[in-house]
């Protein structure tokens, strides 16, 4: 029950000949996507295994200042992923600060929350924990910050005719921008619901995949997989949430006139 | 001795409703103006002269700067949406953003609105892509005016009607004045609609207002 079936270098070779195949169909149809292909595959193999040993030596190490570095790392590069994915960003730092303090509020509130009332690993930072779950957590938060704060920017500039009309009615900016708001937290949030809604009929979910390749048993696995979703879909909402009214708060101003000025 | 001066002050500008007083926006500097009860100030100018942002800067939509008060009464003092509802802006191309038409009311319209207009009785029901241009420029002044405004900021109310509808259009805006005493801005293109509707007449031109002479101008 100890352990998987251990991969050589032999194995993964012979896995990578799928992708060799298919760089080699999408190259006779001219895709031009081939160089994409072997590019993405390189970087996969090449970060994958650089973390693989950077976990190892934190696993290893098991300090919380080590734990602590890697949250701030993964932190860092997940704000300024979202800050990448703005069509329009807010001018300065702003995309990133607002998306790293949401980020931050919810998946490291959430993560928290899990390690020291709900998994308890002793000590509760223990990395083989702490790491994947404020990883899966942030990484999901990510996605659904970055897309919603894209969405509200672009609506707001795409309607922006409107907004003055409603606003010039005597609407408050809420009011005026309430469906765009709405449509935002719709299309974060409807990913994890679904998924949820199918985790273990359409799909495995992949860390219960993992466990269970790991050797774990399928009842325990789906225990993890359940909390976790909890988690990520608490992670995705609150920081959505929070975003969304941080943005709000920006691209209006003390007399509510809409502040499209802001984005660069 | 303090205090009266104080309401004379407050009694002079409460003569003259609406009070704009060193306003800025953009490139735009220290407009004065005041419309007072009732009465009707034209503003001509070219397009690009900031005849719409000086509308949008009074009624709060864009950044500005400076006193605009409405019967003594300091714009700050209003909550933004409070005092858009005092001041209605008509912008220049209206816009429908609901499913029907009527849900962009507060009220049901008014079939007696709806005649003065020449619109049919159910333009509430319809759908706003099924507006003809003119008839969206007509239903939104309708909107515009179900807010009770106390003041009139218009963009080219009648840029998009026909003479009749435009005749009809100024008609039913001329009785909301008379009846509202509201203090109205009124953006025109129109020489003719100038001297015709406007008890002054203002030119917007290199950032700047200046009095224009009725008698020079329908000569």
């Amino acid at each position: 029950m100890n352990g998987a079936i251990e991969l050589d270098f032999w194995d993964i070779g012979f896995a990578a000949t799928i992708v060799v195949g298919l760089g080699i169909l999408l190259a006779y149809y001219r895709l031009g996507v081939t160089r994409t292909l072997s590019i993405a595959s390189v970087r996969l193999v090449v970060q994958l295994f650089a973390i693989g040993y950077v976990l190892k030596f934190l696993f290893a190490e098991g300090e919380l200042s080590y734990v602590a570095i890697m949250a701030v790392i993964m932190l860092i590069v997940a704000s300024r992923e979202i800050m990448a994915r703005q069509k329009r960003r807010l001018k300065g730092w702003r995309s990133f600060g607002l998306g790293a303090s949401t980020l931050f509020v919810s998946s490291f509130a959430i993560a928290l929350f899990g390690l020291l009332v709900v998994v308890k690993p002793d000590p509760w930072y223990l990395p083989q924990y702490a790491i994947p779950l404020l990883g899966m957590i942030m990484s999901n938060a990510m996605s659904a910050i970055s897309l919603s704060m894209d969405r509200l920017t672009s609506a707001l500039h795409d309607n922006r005719a409107i907004i003055e009309q409603r606003l010039a009615l005597g609407e408050t900016s809420r009011e005026a921008i309430l469906p765009y708001l709405r449509d935002c937290i719709r299309t974060g949030i409807m990913p994890v619901v679904n998924s949820m809604a199918t985790a273990g009929i359409v799909s495995l979910p992949g860390m219960m995949t993992g466990q269970i390749l790991a050797g774990a048993l399928p009842t325990e696995a789906v225990k993890y997989q359940i909390i976790i979703w909890f988690f990520i879909a608490g992670g995705v909402g609150f920081g959505m949430a929070a975003a969304l009214k941080l943005l709000e708060m920006r691209l209006f101003d003390e007399r509510q006139r809409l502040r499209l000025d802001r984005l660069s | 001795m303090g205090s009266t001066v104080w309401s004379m002050i407050e009694m002079t500008s409460e003569m003259e409703g609406l009070n704009v007083q060193n306003l800025s926006f953009i490139e735009w500097e220290h407009l004065d103006l005041s419309v007072a009860e009732s009465e009707v100030v034209c503003l001509l100018g070219d397009s690009g002269s900031g005849k719409s942002l000086l509308l949008r800067a009074i009624a709060d939509l864009i950044v500005n700067e400076g006193d605009v008060s409405l019967w003594g009464k300091g714009r700050e003092s209003f909550s933004p949406p409070e005092w858009r509802k005092r001041v209605g802006y008509l912008a220049a191309e209206i816009l429908w953003w609901e499913e029907t038409v009527d849900l962009h009311f507060s009220k049901p319209l008014s079939r007696e609105d709806l005649d003065k207009l020449n619109l049919p009785h159910d333009a509430g029901e319809w759908a706003p892509s099924r507006l003809s241009m003119g008839e969206r420029q007509r239903l939104g002044i309708l909107r515009m005016l179900d807010r009770s405004p106390e003041v009139l900021l218009l963009d080219e109310p009648t840029a998009n009607l026909d003479e009749n509808s435009s005749s009809v259009v100024e008609k039913m805006l001329l009785d909301y004045i008379g009846e509202q005493s509201a203090p109205t801005l009124w953006v025109t293109h129109s020489k003719d609609q100038a001297s015709r509707q406007g008890h002054r007449i203002l030119e917007m031109k290199n950032q700047s207002l200046t009095e224009l002479d009725r008698a020079v101008l329908t000569k």
